[in-house]
C-alpha cells in the first residue's frame, strides 16, 4: 500500500513538472539566428548572440509582449529545423526567395541588400563574365550568393562553397580564393576590420532587389503578429535607432 | 518523401561518393604504409625510439579529426612562408589537405593497432625464431609482421570504416564529397530527409564493401587457424 502511494505521488509530481514545462515552452517564442554574419548576427565574447538581427528580434518581442529566447543554428540547417519546430522564427538576415517561399512563410521585409564581389586591394578584378573566367570564387553554401554563382557562373569560375562567411574570409586571406561573392552589408563591416584591410569591393552591387525577411512555418499566425510589431518599430523610431547603431545609412 | 528529388540528384550523389572513395583509398594506402615504421618504433624496447611515435599517436588519437583538418587547412595556410613554399600548390587544394589530415590520423590509429598485435604474439613463437638463429630483420619479415598482419585485419577493417565515416568532415573545407554534395543539393531543394537518406544508403553500401573485402582477406590470410572440417 505504502509503495503504491509513493509511486502515485511521484508519478503525479512528475506529471505536474512535465505539464508546467510544456506550458512554459508554449508561451515562449524561440527565435533562431546563425551567429556568423556580423554585424547582423554574431556571437560576442561572452558567448551571447548579438547584432542587428538580434536587436530587431528583441524589439519585435517587446512590442508583441512575449518572452523570446534567441538560439543559434548553423546556416544550412535553419529552414529544416524551423520546419520540425525546433524554433518558431528565423531572424538571420534571410533573403526572401521563391525557393524558400515554397518551404516557409516570410514576414514583410525588415531590410534590403545586394550582392557584391570582393578581392585583394589594388589588384585588377574584372567582374564581367569574361573577366571572371578561370578564377576561384568563394561564397557561403545555401545563400543567394552561392546559388547565384552556381546558376550563372558554374562553367566560368571554380566555385568553392563554405559553411559560413568567416571561412570565406579566412580562405581569401590565405590566398586560396581569387575573390568572393557575398552580401554587401556584412562585407562592408568586415572590410573595416583589421582582417579585411587588404581587401576591397570590386564592381558595383547587383541583385539589389534582395529583401530580407523573418521566416516562420507555413500558415503560422506568428507572421501577422510579427508584421504588426515590425510596423510599430518602423514608425516609433526604434528601427531607426537600431539601424544607426550598425550603419551610418538607412538599410531599410 | 519526394522520390523525384532522389532520382534527379542521385548521379550527383554518386559523383560525391567517388570523391569519398578516393579520399579513403589514398589515405588508407598511404596511412597504412606510414603506420608500419611508426608501429615498429612504438614497439621498440628502447625508450628513445618509442618516445616520438608515442607522442605522435597520443596527439592524433587524442584530438578530434575535425580539429586536425582545420589545423592543416586553415592553420598552416596562415604562415606566409608556407604560402610561398613549393608545397603551396598542394596545400592550397582542400583535396590534398584532407588527404594529409586523414593520413596522419589513420596512420596513428593503425600504428597503435600494429603495436598491439606485435605485443600479442605468443612469446614462444618469438623464442622459436631466435632459437632457429634468425636475425632480427629476418624474424620480423618472416614471422612477426605476417603474424601481426593476420591479427590486425579485423581491427584494421574497423579503422577503414571509421575513416569512411570520418571523411564526411572533408565537406567542412569545401570538398564536395558525399556529404558535401548532399549538403549542396539540400541548399537548393530543401529536402534534407530524402537526400541525407540517400547519402546514408550509399555510405552503408560502401561500408558493406569494406566489410566484405576485409572478411575475404581475413579468411585467406588466417586459413591455417580455421578448424579442420570433417
Amino acid at each position: 500500500m505504502k509503495i503504491n502511494k509513493t509511486l502515485i505521488a511521484t508519478l503525479s509530481l512528475t506529471a505536474i513538472a512535465l505539464s508546467s514545462t510544456v506550458a512554459q515552452a508554449s508561451d515562449k517564442i524561440r527565435i533562431a539566428t546563425e551567429g556568423a554574419w556580423a554585424p547582423f548576427n554574431f556571437i560576442d565574447a561572452s558567448g551571447q548572440p548579438q547584432g542587428f538581427d538580434v536587436d530587431i528580434a528583441n524589439a519585435l518581442c517587446e512590442k508583441m509582449k512575449v518572452e523570446c529566447e534567441i538560439v543559434t543554428q548553423d546556416w544550412d540547417g535553419l529552414i529544416p529545423a524551423l520546419k520540425v519546430k525546433k524554433f518558431d522564427a528565423i531572424v538571420a538576415s534571410m533573403s526572401i526567395t521563391k525557393e524558400r517561399m515554397k518551404q516557409v512563410d516570410f514576414s514583410d521585409p525588415y531590410y534590403s541588400g545586394g550582392l557584391r564581389y570582393l578581392a585583394a586591394k589594388g589588384k585588377p578584378f574584372d567582374t564581367s563574365k569574361a573577366g571572371l573566367k578561370g578564377k576561384v570564387i568563394g561564397a557561403q553554401r545555401a545563400t543567394v550568393a552561392g546559388l547565384y554563382l552556381e546558376d550563372n557562373l558554374a562553367d566560368v569560375v571554380e566555385i568553392k562553397l563554405y559553411d559560413n562567411n568567416d571561412a570565406v574570409y579566412l580562405d581569401l586571406q590565405a590566398g586560396r580564393l581569387d575573390g568572393a561573392l557575398s552580401d554587401e552589408l556584412p562585407t562592408f563591416n568586415w572590410l573595416k576590420s583589421d582582417a579585411g584591410k587588404g581587401f576591397e569591393f570590386k564592381g558595383q552591387a547587383f541583385a539589389k532587389d534582395d529583401k530580407i525577411g523573418i521566416a516562420v512555418r507555413k500558415g503560422d499566425k506568428l507572421r501577422a503578429k510579427l508584421n504588426k510589431a515590425l510596423n510599430k518599430i518602423l514608425n516609433d523610431g526604434t528601427y531607426e535607432k537600431i539601424n544607426a547603431k550598425y550603419f551610418p545609412f538607412s538599410i531599410y | 518523401m519526394d522520390f523525384e528529388v532522389i532520382v534527379e540528384y542521385f548521379p550527383r550523389l554518386l559523383e560525391g561518393a567517388w570523391t569519398t572513395i578516393q579520399l579513403v583509398l589514398v589515405s588508407g594506402i598511404v596511412g597504412s604504409l606510414m603506420a608500419v615504421p611508426i608501429g615498429l618504433a612504438r614497439h621498440s624496447g628502447v625508450f628513445w625510439i618509442r618516445a616520438l611515435p608515442y607522442c605522435y599517436i597520443f596527439f592524433f588519437r587524442g584530438t578530434p579529426l575535425l580539429v586536425q583538418i582545420f589545423l592543416v587547412y586553415y592553420g598552416v595556410s596562415q604562415f606566409e612562408a608556407v604560402r610561398e613554399s613549393m608545397f603551396w600548390p598542394y596545400l592550397r587544394e582542400p583535396y590534398w589537405c584532407a588527404i594529409i589530415a586523414f593520413c596522419l590520423n589513420t596512420s596513428a590509429y593503425t600504428a597503435e593497432i600494429l603495436r598491439g598485435a606485435l605485443a600479442a604474439i605468443p612469446k614462444g613463437e618469438v623464442e622459436a625464431s631466435k632459437v632457429l638463429g634468425m636475425r632480427k630483420s629476418l624474424m620480423y619479415r618472416r614471422v612477426l609482421l605476417p603474424r601481426a598482419f593476420g591479427m590486425i585485419v579485423p581491427a584494421y577493417g574497423n579503422e577503414i570504416i571509421l575513416m569512411l565515416k570520418g571523411s564526411a568532415l572533408a565537406s567542412t573545407i569545401t570538398l564536395l564529397d558525399l556529404t558535401g554534395m548532399a549538403r549542396t543539393i539540400i541548399a537548393r531543394t530543401y529536402t534534407p530527409i530524402e537526400i541525407f537518406l540517400s547519402a546514408g544508403v550509399i555510405y552503408l553500401a560502401l561500408s558493406m564493401l569494406v566489410i566484405w573485402v576485409f572478411r575475404w582477406v581475413e579468411r585467406r590470410h588466417n586459413e591455417y587457424l580455421r578448424p579442420i572440417e570433417n
